[in-house]
C-alpha cells in the first residue's frame, strides 16, 4: 500500500493493521534492549513482585510513598501526564482558585501525539478535550436546538460576533450576557457526526472539532476507513490520492441542515462545519450530479471563501 | 448424612420453588448448592443479564442455559457515552442474535445497552422469534428505521419498542405505518431519540388509537404542540408521557385543547421531551402535576421563575431531571414543594461556557439535601463545591445510594478554604454506607481515595476523572472497596505498581478503564499474559503499542474478566494482552 496511506506515529509504512511481519522483530529488539536498560532506572515490576501482589498489600517497600517522582524520571523519554505541577506560570482567572497547590489547570488538550511521542508543551486549548462528561445523546440534542435557532439565520458566513441577538446566545446564556464563549460553545457542542462508507456496513463518527480545515478532516478519515478496511479483510481499497481533489475512487460527501447531499470542500470550513449534518464516503461513480460542484438546485447566498 | 440427602424432592418441586427466585444472585447461590440444584437451575432459569457481551461467549450461554426467555447484554464501556470510547471499539450482537435465533425460538425479550446493532440483527429477529414481545435499545446504535420497519411488519406480539437514547439513521417515519392494522397489543414505545423531521403523523395517530393497552408513550420532536392533545385524547391511559416539541405560538385555542388533553389523563405520572420549550405553554400541564412522580425538563430552555410555578403544582414528586436553569432559587422551592424527592439531576445548559450563565451553587444542592428526606440519587453539574457543603450534605443524607458531581471546571478546589475536596468527599463515603454509585470531581489528592478505602464498603461503581496524585489512589480503592464491580478513571497518575498489586481483585470484578494515566505498556503485557481469565485490552489510535518503548504509558486501557478468553471482533486500533501477543502478528 502506498500513496495517501498515513499511519499517525507509527512511521514503519506498514499495513494499516497494525505493522508489516517485517517490521516487528526489529522493533521488538529494539523495545527489549531499551527495556533491560531502563529497568533497574524506573520502577518496572519484576515478576515476582507480582505474584507477592496477589493478595498482599503494596504497604511497605518505600515503594508506596515514591509516588509519582521516580516513575516521572523514566517517563522522560516518552511523555507522562501533565500535572498542574508542570504549569506553575498557569494561574487560573476564577476566583475560585488560589495557590499553587490549586490552581485549576484549564487542561491539556489530551492528543495522543503531543503527551505520549514527546513531552513536549500542551497545545494551549483551553478545553480539555471531552469533559465535562455529557453524553452524545445529550450533546447532540443540544446542538439540534442550537442549529434549529440558527436555521434561519442564514449561511451567510457572518461569525457569531456579528449576530448580537443570536437565538443561540440568549438560550444558552440565560442571564443575557455577552460572552465570548459563543465560539466555544460552538466547538464544544458540534462534536461527532456519523460518517459512513460505501461498502462497509458499520459507520463510524468523527469529531468536528478536532479539525480545522478539510484536509485534516480527509486525512482523518482515510486513516479511519483505510485501516478498519483492511482489519475487514475488505477489497484492497486503493485510495491512492486523497478523498478531496476528486482523482481517488472515492470522494468524500455530506448531508446539509436542509438535507441535500453536497461535496465537500466547496465552502469555507465554518460554514460546512455548521451546516454538516452527516458524511458518506461515496464511490466517484455514484456522486454524478451532486449538487454544488455544478450548483444547478442551490440559488443559496455562497460567500467567498473567508 | 449421605441418605438424608437423598431423598430429596422431586426435579418438578424444585424447579417450581426456583420459578420463585428472581434475582440472579439467588438464582446463582442455588445452582452451586449442589450438581442436581445446578441441573434443575440451569433447565429453568428463563431470564439472563450479561454485564458484559464479552465476559462470556454466546455459545456458552446456550451450552448452560437451553431455555432463555428474556435477555440483557451490555456491550461498550461507560464512557463510551460521553465519546471517550474510539468509535468501532465492539459490542456487536449480531453473533449473539445469530445464536440465539437457533438455540432460542421462544425468546420473548432482548435488552440491549451500549450496542451495536445493526438493521440485519433487526431482521432476524424480527423474522425469527415468533413470540417476541419486549426490545429495548438503551444507548445503542448503527441501525435504521428499516430495521425498525422490519420489527413493526414481523412482530405480532411485540408489548415494548424502547430506543432510548439510541443513535438510529433516521429514514424517516414511514415505519410506523409498518404496524399492520391488526396490530393492538403495544404497551410501550420509546421513539424519542428519532432524529428526522418527518413523522408519519396519521400512522402514529392510528397506532395510538388502537392500542388500548398503551401505558408510555414517549414522542420525538417531530410530533409538533398541537398534534399532542389529539394523541393524548386518543390515549387517556397513559402513565408515561414524553412530548415532542412543546413549541408554537401561543394561540388560546390550541392551549386550551391541551390542557382538557392532559386533563382527561387521570393516570399519567411521568412526563418528558419538552424540546424547544415555550414556557407560555407549561401552564397546560398544571391538571396532571399533582400526580406526577417523574418529570424530566432536562432539554428545556425553562427559566427559574416558571420553573418554581410549575415545581409548587408537583408535591409528588420523586424524580426530577433538569437543566441548571433552576438555579439556587429553584432548588429551594424544589425543597420546599416535594418532599418526596428521591431522585434528582442537574444538567448544565452551557457546559463549555467559560464564564458562568446561571446562578447555580452548591447551595442548591444543599438545600435540596436537607429537606428531602427520601433523596437517594443525585447527578449535579456545578462549577463551585466546598467540603462544607459535601460535610453537610453527607451528615444529613445518609440514605444517599448514588452521588455524582460533576464540577465543571478540572481540578476545582474548594472555594472557600482552596483546599482540596478529600474531607467532603471523604465524609460522604463515610456517612453514606449503602452509597453504591460515586462520581468524583474537584481537586482530589490521594486522601480521598483511602477515605474511600476505608468506608465505601458498598461501593459498585466508581468514576474517577483529573484526580489523585499518586498509585497510592489506586491502590487504596483496588484493595478497599470490597463491592467495587466497575472502575473507570481518566487523566489521573495511576500507573503500575498498584495494578500489579492487586492484580486479584480485577478478576472480581466486572471492568476497569483507564485513560489518560500511567499505566506502561510492559504492565499491560505482563498483566495479559499472567491473567488469563482477564482481558487486558490497549487502545490505541495514534499506533501500535509495540513501537513504543515498554515503559510507555498506554492511551487508553479497558481490563475485564472473561471466561470467554479473547474477542476477534476488534477494531486495528485496540490490542488484547495475551500470552500470544507478542508472538502474533498483529
Amino acid at each position: 500500500m502506498d500513496g495517501g496511506l498515513v499511519l499517525l506515529g507509527g512511521g514503519s509504512g506498514g499495513n494499516g493493521g497494525g505493522g508489516g511481519s517485517s517490521g516487528v522483530s526489529t522493533t521488538e529488539s529494539a523495545v527489549l534492549s531499551k527495556v533491560e536498560v531502563v529497568s533497574e532506572a524506573c520502577s518496572y515490576p519484576a515478576e515476582t513482585e507480582l505474584e507477592l501482589g496477589l493478595g498482599l498489600s503494596l504497604g511497605s517497600g518505600g515503594s508506596s510513598t515514591g509516588k509519582t517522582k521516580a516513575a516521572n524520571s523514566s517517563w522522560g523519554e516518552c511523555g507522562r501526564i501533565l500535572t498542574a505541577k508542570d504549569f506553575p506560570s498557569v494561574v487560573s482567572q476564577r476566583t475560585n482558585n488560589g495557590g499553587p497547590s490549586s490552581v485549576a489547570v484549564s487542561g491539556t488538550k489530551r492528543a495522543a501525539e503531543s503527551v505520549s511521542h514527546d513531552s513536549g508543551s500542551p497545545t494551549g486549548v483551553s478545553q480539555v478535550v471531552g469533559w465535562p462528561p455529557i453524553r452524545a445523546y445529550r450533546m447532540n440534542s443540544l446542538v439540534n436546538q442550537a442549529k434549529a435557532q440558527r436555521g434561519d439565520e442564514g449561511d451567510s458566513g457572518i461569525g457569531e460576533k456579528d449576530k448580537p441577538k443570536d437565538a443561540l446566545k440568549k438560550k444558552l446564556n440565560y442571564n443575557g450576557k455577552q460572552t465570548s464563549s459563543a465560539t466555544v460553545n460552538e466547538k464544544g457542542y458540534l462534536g461527532f457526526v456519523k460518517v459512513n462508507m460505501d461498502g462497509i456496513p458499520i459507520g463510524r463518527k468523527v469529531d468536528l472539532n478536532a479539525h480545522s480545515s478539510y484536509e485534516s478532516l480527509a486525512q482523518a478519515l482515510e486513516d479511519m476507513f483505510l485501516r478498519s478496511a483492511n482489519s475487514l479483510e475488505k477489497e484492497p481499497l486503493t485510495m491512492a490520492s486523497k478523498l478531496l481533489d476528486g482523482s481517488s475512487e472515492f470522494v468524500l460527501t455530506y448531508e446539509d441542515k436542509e438535507g441535500d447531499w453536497m461535496l465537500v470542500g466547496d465552502v469555507p470550513w465554518r460554514m460546512f462545519v455548521r451546516s454538516v449534518r452527516r458524511l458518506r464516503i461515496m464511490r466517484t461513480s455514484e456522486a454524478n450530479g451532486l449538487a454544488p460542484r455544478f450548483n444547478e438546485s442551490n440559488d443559496r447566498q455562497r460567500s467567498k471563501p473567508i | 448424612m449421605q441418605k438424608k440427602m437423598e431423598c430429596s424432592l422431586p426435579d418438578e418441586v424444585l424447579e417450581h420453588v426456583f420459578s420463585f427466585i428472581r434475582s440472579d444472585k439467588d438464582r446463582n447461590a442455588a445452582s452451586v448448592v449442589c450438581k442436581s440444584w445446578y441441573e434443575i437451575e440451569r433447565w429453568c432459569r428463563r431470564r439472563l443479564f450479561i454485564g458484559n457481551c464479552y465476559a462470556v461467549s454466546p455459545r456458552m450461554v446456550i451450552r448452560r442455559f437451553p431455555e432463555v426467555r428474556s435477555i440483557e447484554l451490555k456491550g461498550k464501556p461507560h464512557f463510551a457515552d460521553y465519546n471517550w470510547v474510539p468509535d468501532g471499539w465492539g459490542g456487536y450482537v449480531l453473533p449473539w442474535i445469530v445464536e440465539m435465533v437457533g438455540a432460542y425460538p421462544w425468546l420473548e425479550e432482548i435488552r440491549l445497552k451500549r450496542m451495536v446493532v445493526t438493521d440485519e440483527c433487526l431482521e432476524l429477529i424480527a423474522k425469527s422469534f415468533k413470540n417476541f414481545k419486549v426490545l429495548v435499545l438503551f444507548s445503542c446504535e448503527g441501525f435504521s428505521t428499516d430495521g425498525l420497519a422490519a420489527i413493526a411488519a414481523s412482530c405480532k406480539n411485540l408489548r415494548e419498542l424502547d430506543l432510548q437514547e439510541s443513535d438510529v439513521d433516521d429514514l424517516g417515519g414511514h415505519w410506523l405505518s409498518h404496524f399492520p392494522e391488526t396490530y393492538t397489543s403495544l404497551v410501550s414505545l420509546n421513539i424519542s431519540c428519532l432524529g428526522s423531521d418527518e413523522v408519519s403523523l396519521s400512522a402514529l395517530e392510528r397506532l395510538v388509537g388502537r392500542c388500548t393497552n398503551l401505558r408510555t408513550l414517549r414522542l420525538n420532536r417531530a410530533v409538533p404542540l398541537d398534534k399532542i392533545a389529539y394523541i393524548l385524547r386518543r390515549a387517556p391511559q397513559l402513565v408515561d408521557f414524553g412530548t415532542g416539541t412543546y413549541s408554537a405560538d401561543l394561540q388560546t385555542d390550541v392551549f386550551s385543547s391541551l390542557a382538557g388533553a392532559f386533563y382527561s389523563c387521570k393516570e399519567l405520572r411521568s412526563l418528558s421531551g419538552f424540546w424547544d420549550v415555550v414556557p407560555a405553554y407549561l401552564p397546560a400541564i398544571y391538571p396532571v402535576c399533582s400526580r406526577l412522580t417523574s418529570l424530566n425538563l432536562s432539554y428545556a430552555a425553562i427559566q427559574s421563575p416558571d420553573l418554581i410555578k410549575l415545581l409548587r403544582h408537583c408535591p409528588s414528586l420523586q424524580r426530577l431531571l433538569v437543566l441548571d436553569y433552576i438555579e439556587d432559587s429553584g432548588l429551594e422551592a424544589l425543597s420546599s414543594s416535594c418532599m418526596d424527592l428521591q431522585e434528582l439531576r442537574v444538567f448544565p445548559s452551557d457546559p463549555f461556557g467559560v464564564e458562568r450563565n446561571v446562578s447555580l451553587t452548591e447551595q442548591g444542592l444543599v438545600s435540596v439535601c436537607l429537606a428531602c428526606p427520601k433523596l437517594q440519587s443525585v447527578l449535579y453539574f456545578c462549577r463551585q463545591m466546598s467540603n462544607a457543603a459535601l460535610v453537610t450534605i453527607a451528615q444529613n443524607r445518609p440514605n444517599l445510594t448514588r452521588f455524582r458531581l460533576c464540577i465543571m471546571e478540572p481540578r476545582t478546589a474548594d472555594y472557600l478554604t482552596l483546599e482540596p475536596l478529600d474531607v467532603g468527599f471523604g465524609a460522604i463515603v463515610e456517612h453514606c454506607k449503602d452509597l453504591r454509585r460515586l462520581s468524583l470531581s474537584g481537586l482530589l489528592t490521594d486522601r480521598v481515595f483511602e477515605y474511600i478505602g476505608r468506608y465505601a464498603k458498598k461501593l459498585e461503581m466508581l468514576s474517577v476523572a483529573f484526580a489523585g496524585e499518586s498509585d497510592l489512589g489506586l491502590h487504596y480503592v483496588l484493595s478497599g472497596c470490597e463491592s467495587l464491580r466497575k472502575l473507570e478513571v481518566r487523566d489521573s497518575p495511576f500507573g503500575d505498581k498498584a495494578l500489579l498489586a492487586n492484580s486479584a481483585k480485577l478478576e472480581t470484578m466486572r471492568s476497569l478503564w483507564m485513560s489518560s494515566c500511567s499505566v506502561s505498556f510492559g504492565t499491560c503485557k505482563l498483566l495479559g499474559q499472567k491473567m488469563p481469565r482477564l482481558n487486558v485490552e490497549v487502545i490505541d489510535e495514534s499506533g501500535p503499542p509495540d513501537s513504543r518503548p515498554d515503559i510507555c504509558p498506554v492511551d487508553k486501557l479497558y481490563i475485564y474478566r472473561s471466561v470467554a478468553g479473547p474477542r476477534f471482533d476488534m477494531p486495528p486500533f485496540v490490542w488484547t494482552m495475551d500470552e500470544d501477543y507478542a508472538l502474533r502478528d498483529s
